[in-house]
């Protein structure tokens, strides 16, 4: 039986923003190939920091990180071509079409000219942006500006996906068409790590979840176990019961 | 190679689709090159071939007043609009504070008495200097009498009176004018009227010293050779290729104002980097694959092209445009390789600052502040605005930090010097320099700040 790398291996990470305490010291997290892995926690505690330190974004100033078994440090350059990333925000250019945005980015990420052609076909169907493949994307409606900034950030077929609030703003169905593609591509062998508010759609598609406070991993675990572990019928229920119903602005 | 392709395909779509930026980039910079070049043909002309109206005041009745406002006339720089001659100082100040004209002189009513005195007092002296002296000579100075004497060492009959300086005890000319004229301008026009009284009397005294020898007037004939016979001047502009066209305002203002707007690059370049540094796109990019470092190789590369475009935009406008407008015709270099690669790497410097400011500023107010605000400082202290060598002394070593300054001499070493690209090497070395530096400042501002 081949065993398998994890996707995300964390050790001692140490990491503090300059002027400030560290917000993360001797952290360590481990997420598995090919799992559906959610990060959340109330605002300011480090979310979107641990993701950026995981795509290299940020550097740690202690520990390690290594992704599909590769230290990011080391191997920055290669490891980029191990994951895709859909940022929160529109992370592409308004004034290009979602044809002219893909053949961008995935020059980019080092495809070919006729990988990106057959690439491009396949995404730009499967989530609906077929019509409006040559239209500018700065008259798209939200919806279908977040499918593009999906679009792009797996037009790769990267085996780890970081996906940071991909579904805020958006109406019902784009939220259902989305999650249902991200199902599609874990199917496929590709790990999601997932960041969020919308803890609904989190039950429906994590298998795993880590609640995260102040740096520190307060559960991880199955949603299921969870739930059942401190007696919550609900992860917004969990969720404060676990952080507290306070604000957390403070840490802006 | 396929991704530097796709980030300059990128980046010329991101560029074309700009309407403003397209129009900032190429519509402004001809517009501005036509209305500065428009402005200054109009103040060449103005010196070199208008007239400028003159006003002359004629209080004397005499022919030497006449002789010297026919010598007005001729000497070619003015228009001469006589005035009646019972018009007072007042109204005649009136009128110039009304712009019928920026000059006005007032001739004395006792000039051509004045003159006759003093030019046969002149004449008598120099009859007595040549041992030819009889009691003409003693008589005419007795007539003159002791003031006018004093003028035999003075420039000319009478004293051109204006600026408050001027010759105050002899037959006053008084030269009005308003202040709006240069301090340059004013001096030719004293320099002209001196001339034209310098003119009269010659004449004059020439007429009493041969009156005084031959007891007879002197022949029409004789006075016209003696008096038009002038050693020459023939201007000839230094070029190197031997060209004897006059510089004109077009020869002086495209390539300078081409410069300013290939510079100006900084407001579209500069703000995009930074638009793109703080938008979402750059995060994405660098979690990519590809060093950023071809994103700013690209951006080298399309906007160099931006700025060849420019070039050859401006210069087909000064070629073929420009006469259209009665405006001089832009007379393109003889050394088309060496303006190519000259406007190449001018562009090439525009481009490099843009970036560097791009690279450092924060927001695009401050890319677009400073970068357009530094521009205008460096196009002013490059010489752009003022010639360098009017410069005080300080700024003539300011200058030499002004990477517009050696654009601006290497082309006028192509456009005004008819030089080739071997006579402007220490220009072309020095961009090199220069663009070396702005190239070596980015890639560490790239490094410092964790972008490559």
């Amino acid at each position: 039986m081949a065993i398998m790398r994890p996707a995300i291996q964390i050790n001692k990470l140490a990491f503090g923003y300059p002027g400030q305490s560290d917000l993360f010291s001797d952290f360590d997290l481990v997420i598995d190939a090919g799992s559906r892995f959610g990060l959340f926690g109330p605002n300011g505690a480090g979310k979107t920091t641990l993701m950026n330190l995981m795509t290299g974004l940020l550097v740690a100033s202690d520990g390690h990180i290594r992704l599909l078994g590769k230290e990011i440090k080391k191997h920055k350059s290669s490891v980029n071509f191990l994951f895709g990333f859909v940022p929160q925000d529109f992370s592409f250019y308004h004034e290009l079409s979602p044809v002219e945005n893909l053949a961008f980015f995935g020059a980019w990420a080092g495809l070919s000219s006729p990988l990106i052609r057959k690439r491009t076909g396949e995404l730009l169907d499967i989530l609906g942006l077929d019509a409006v493949r040559d239209k500018k994307v700065k008259d798209f409606s939200g919806g279908m500006k977040r499918r593009v900034n999906l679009a792009i950030g797996v037009i790769n077929q990267p085996p780890v996906l970081f996906l940071d609030e991909p579904t805020v703003g958006v109406d019902v169905q784009t939220r259902h068409a989305i999650i249902q593609y991200l199902k599609q591509l874990n199917a496929a062998g590709t790990t999601l790590i997932y960041t969020s508010h919308q803890l609904s759609e989190a039950e429906d598609l994590c298998d795993r979840i880590a609640l995260i406070d102040q740096g520190r991993i307060i559960v991880d675990g199955q949603p299921d176990h969870l739930l059942s572990e401190h007696e919550q019928d609900g992860l917004e229920g969990l969720f404060l019961h676990l952080t507290g119903k306070n604000y957390r602005d403070q840490s802006v | 190679m396929y991704r530097l392709w796709a980030t300059i395909q990128k980046d010329i779509r991101v560029l074309s689709r700009d309407k403003l930026g397209l129009t900032f980039l190429f519509i402004m910079p001809v517009l501005l090159v036509l209305i500065v070049t428009s402005i200054q043909n109009n103040t060449f002309e103005l010196i070199n071939k208008n007239k400028v109206p003159l006003l002359v005041c004629n209080r004397d009745t005499g022919a030497s007043s006449f002789q010297f406002i026919r010598a007005l006339d001729t000497v070619g720089l003015f228009t001469v609009q006589l005035i009646p001659a019972d018009q007072n100082d007042q109204s005649i100040r009136d009128r110039l504070q009304k712009k019928d004209a920026f000059l006005a002189v007032v001739v004395p009513a006792d000039f051509s008495a004045q003159m006759a005195i003093r030019t046969k007092s002149l004449s008598g002296k120099a009859l007595n200097s040549f041992g030819l002296g009889d009691s003409t000579g003693e008589a005419s100075d007795k007539e003159a009498g002791p003031a006018h004497g004093k003028h035999a060492d003075r420039t000319g009959g009478g004293a051109v009176h204006g600026d408050g300086g001027g010759d105050a005890d002899g037959m006053p000319i008084t030269l009005y004018y308003h202040p709006i004229l240069q301090e340059t301008f004013r001096r030719s026009a004293q320099g002209a009227i001196y001339s034209a009284l310098q003119l009269v009397e010659s004449r004059q005294l020439l007429r009493t010293l041969y009156f005084s020898i031959n007891e007879k007037e002197l022949p029409d004939t004789l006075e016209n050779e003696l008096m038009t016979r002038r050693a020459r001047i023939s201007e000839l502009p230094v070029s190197r290729n031997g060209d004897r066209s006059t510089p004109n305002a077009s020869q002086h203002n495209v390539p300078a104002w081409t410069i300013f707007s290939m510079f100006f690059v900084v407001v579209s370049l500069g703000s995009g980097i930074v638009r793109e540094k703080l938008n979402g796109s750059f995060i994405r990019l660098k979690t990519l694959p590809t060093n950023y470092f071809v994103a700013i190789l690209s951006k080298q590369i399309t906007y160099l092209g931006v700025t060849m475009t420019q070039a050859a935009l401006i210069f087909a406008v000064g070629v073929w445009v420009f006469p259209l407008l009665g405006l001089p015709k832009l007379n393109l270099p003889g050394d088309w390789a060496g303006l190519i690669l000259l406007s190449l790497l001018c562009g090439w410097c525009a481009v490099s600052y843009a970036i560097c400011i791009g690279v450092f500023a924060q927001t695009e107010e401050q890319a677009n502040g400073f970068g357009a605000l530094s521009i205008v400082i460096l196009a002013a202290v490059g010489g752009l605005m003022v010639p360098d060598f009017a410069m005080p002394g300080n700024f003539q070593t300011a200058l030499k930090l002004s990477p517009l300054h050696w654009c601006l001499e290497a082309y006028y070493g192509l456009f005004l010097e008819g030089g080739k690209l071997k006579d402007v090497w220490s220009n072309v070395l020095s961009l090199f320099l220069i663009i070396a530096g702005l190239q070596g400042v980015t890639l560490w501002g790239l490094k410092r700040k964790n972008l490559i």
